[in-house]
């Protein structure tokens, strides 16, 4: 096993659907024992792509690498070493939870044990059901159970939060660290960046089938990032003088009637000068906050769209 | 390197990978017993499968209904029903139920397990014969009860019954591989209702017009039932004609299914 090949390497990606081509030359590498999150809106071409290393679909053009096989011809190799989460469904309508995930169980050499991962999942209040009477929340619990009892070395969950309580996605988030931390590389498909940001070691935002920015949750959010901080205040303060004891390239707005963002390299010294202006003037500054750029921001500038669509 | 491989094993938590396919014989053994467990928990199954056949062979045996012809009712009933039981089993129920698992994403879940994809192929076939056993004891059963008096080789009973169940798996097979799971419910059930009208298993095929009843001589059904007859009433040896029709629509089924089943 050669473990110093990446998890998954895409170069020039094209999946086409009739005249609609939903993948366009994306490329993507995935680091082995990383958290991986492609981000994007619906219909980007996430599922496609991930469908195109789970073997499912075969790409148009572009070279597929997963696990350093390629996942139609070599799939017999590959498929025990994977585990994979469907977008939605992948059980028998009438059979029972704890039933389905024994059965996957036994068709691996070595699967982890069922009723730790039923327990760790929150399963157990399933009881008789069978899959088609579960709550949306336990179908997903189940599909992600399904893709991580053969114990893989790598695992594709598509959307694995979508519709998940807060408390069931944190279960879903403390899993995929658990997995990380036992060295299971992870690529998980995702719309909400709060959940890429708190999540992946590795972030690739994909738009109309490319990936249109990568890295790590921090560099995309800092790099040549103009964070900002606000203040609310009495209305009408000289933004003007504000400026002039500013650093170099700072921005200074009344954003609406008496609340105030500056742009700029945020550091310690700017806030301190912001607050000395403010007491020089006799300003309470309320509601004082320094704003990060979240990776919806980056979205947006990257494309000038909401990322939630 | 074997350093790595020491830190690792030290650190050994709950998911450290530890991919492999379990034995093919455990993945077919589980995967059959899922199926049939999955088959017989269906009422809708159970209904086409067990109840329909019990009825219609009490009730038509029990009657005088439709003129079967010379001898008892039920001579010539059995057999019939013993065909639609391959054919409720191996035709409409295993098209219906593989039309939803492609619908609901099952098939492509176990294409994502160690599972091969023929190795799901043999655990739906022994599905369908642990039903058919099923069957055709409760059917032989009840047949007994109305005072059936079967003869013949039962080598070419079970001959016949296993390429009527060959045959009418591959057709059942393609209709799920290639239509709409709506549209398999739709199809298998009408199919279903037509062959038991025309297909010699109540009504004996002499009753139609004699073109009509020659075309209809070459549906699988009849021949499973004309077969099945001549066996198990009147006694007579290897059924030929009526094994290499079935052999043939198995040869079709089968074929069609493997080139046009789409697994999506
Ligand atoms: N089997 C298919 N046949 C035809 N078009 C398809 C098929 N699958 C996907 N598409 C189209 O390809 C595009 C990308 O779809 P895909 O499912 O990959 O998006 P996605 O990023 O997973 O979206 P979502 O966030 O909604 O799950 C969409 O426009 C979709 O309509
Ligand atoms: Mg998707």
């Amino acid at each position: 096993m050669d473990s110093s090949s990446p998890a998954v390497a895409l170069t020039g990606l094209v999946k086409r659907y009739g005249d609609k081509t939903a993948v366009d030359g994306l490329s993507l590498t995935v680091e082995r024992g990383r958290v991986t999150a492609v981000l994007g809106p619906n219909g980007a071409g996430k599922t496609s792509t991930i469908e195109i290393c789970e073997g499912y679909r075969r790409a148009d053009a572009g070279e597929v690498r997963v696990l350093d096989l390629d996942p139609v011809r070599d799939a017999a190799a590959l498929r025990p070493r994977i585990g994979v989460m469907l977008q939605s469904g992948g059980v028998y309508s009438g059979a029972r939870a704890e039933e389905m995930l024994r059965h996957v169980a036994k068709l691996h050499a070595h699967p982890l044990d069922v009723a730790m991962l039923i327990e760790r999942l929150g399963l157990g209040s399933c009881g008789r059901t069978t899959y088609r009477r579960l709550s949306g929340g336990q179908q997903q619990r189940l599909a992600l159970a399904l893709a991580v009892v053969g114990r893989p070395e790598l695992v594709f969950l598509d959307e694995p939060t979508a519709g998940l309580d807060p408390h069931a996605r944190h279960a879903t988030w403390d899993l995929v660290r658990e997995l990380r931390a036992d060295g299971v590389s992870v690529v998980l498909t995702t719309h909400l960046m709060d959940e890429a940001e708190k999540l992946a070691d590795e972030v690739a935002i994909v738009d109309r089938g490319r990936v249109i920015a990568s890295g790590s949750p921090e560099a995309l959010c800092h790099d040549g990032a103009e964070n900002s901080l606000r203040f609310s205040g009495p209305p009408g303060l000289d933004m003007g003088s504000l400026l002039n004891a500013l650093p170099e390239g700072a921005k200074a707005f009344e954003v609406s009637r008496g609340a105030y963002r500056i742009e700029g390299e945020i550091d310690p010294q700017l806030l301190a000068t912001v607050t000395s202006w403010c007491a020089q003037h006799g300003v309470m500054p309320e509601r004082l906050t320094v704003e990060r750029r979240s990776l919806e921001d980056v979205f947006m500038e990257l494309t000038g769209r909401e990322l939630r669509s | 390197m074997a350093k790595a491989a020491a830190t690792r094993d030290e650190a050994r938590g709950t998911f450290t990978p530890a991919p492999g396919a379990a034995p093919l014989r455990r993945m077919i053994l589980a995967q059959s017993a899922l199926e049939t467990r999955m088959l017989l928990r269906n009422g809708e199954q159970l209904l086409l499968t067990v109840i329909i056949p019990t009825l219609l062979l009490v009730v038509f045996s029990s009657a005088d209904l439709v003129d079967t012809g010379d001898g008892d009712r039920v001579d010539f009933l059995a057999p019939g029903l013993l065909a639609l039981a391959v054919l409720s089993t191996a035709f409409t129920g295993q098209a219906i139920a593989t039309g939803f698992e492609r619908r609901y994403g099952v098939l492509k879940l176990l294409g994502s397990t160690p599972l091969p994809r023929w190795g799901l192929m043999v655990a739906k076939t022994a599905c369908v014969l642990v039903v058919e056993i099923l069957q055709v004891a409760l059917l032989t059963a009840i047949a007994f009860g109305l005072g059936w008096s079967p003869h013949g080789n039962p080598v070419w009973v079970i001959l016949l019954l296993l390429l009527g169940t060959a045959a009418f798996s591959g057709l059942g097979l393609l209709m799920a591989g290639t239509l709409r799971a709506e549209a398999t419910l739709a199809g298998a059930n009408l199919v279903f209702i037509l062959l038991l009208l025309g297909g010699g298993v109540i009504v004996p095929l002499d009753k139609f017009p004699s073109g009509v009843e020659h075309t209809l001589a070459l549906l699988p059904i009849s021949a499973l039932s004309d077969g099945l007859r001549d066996v198990l009433r009147d006694g007579s040896g290897l059924p030929l004609g009526d094994l290499a029709i079935l052999a043939v629509w198995a040869v079709l089924g089968l074929g069609a299914a493997a080139r046009f089943f789409r697994w999506e």
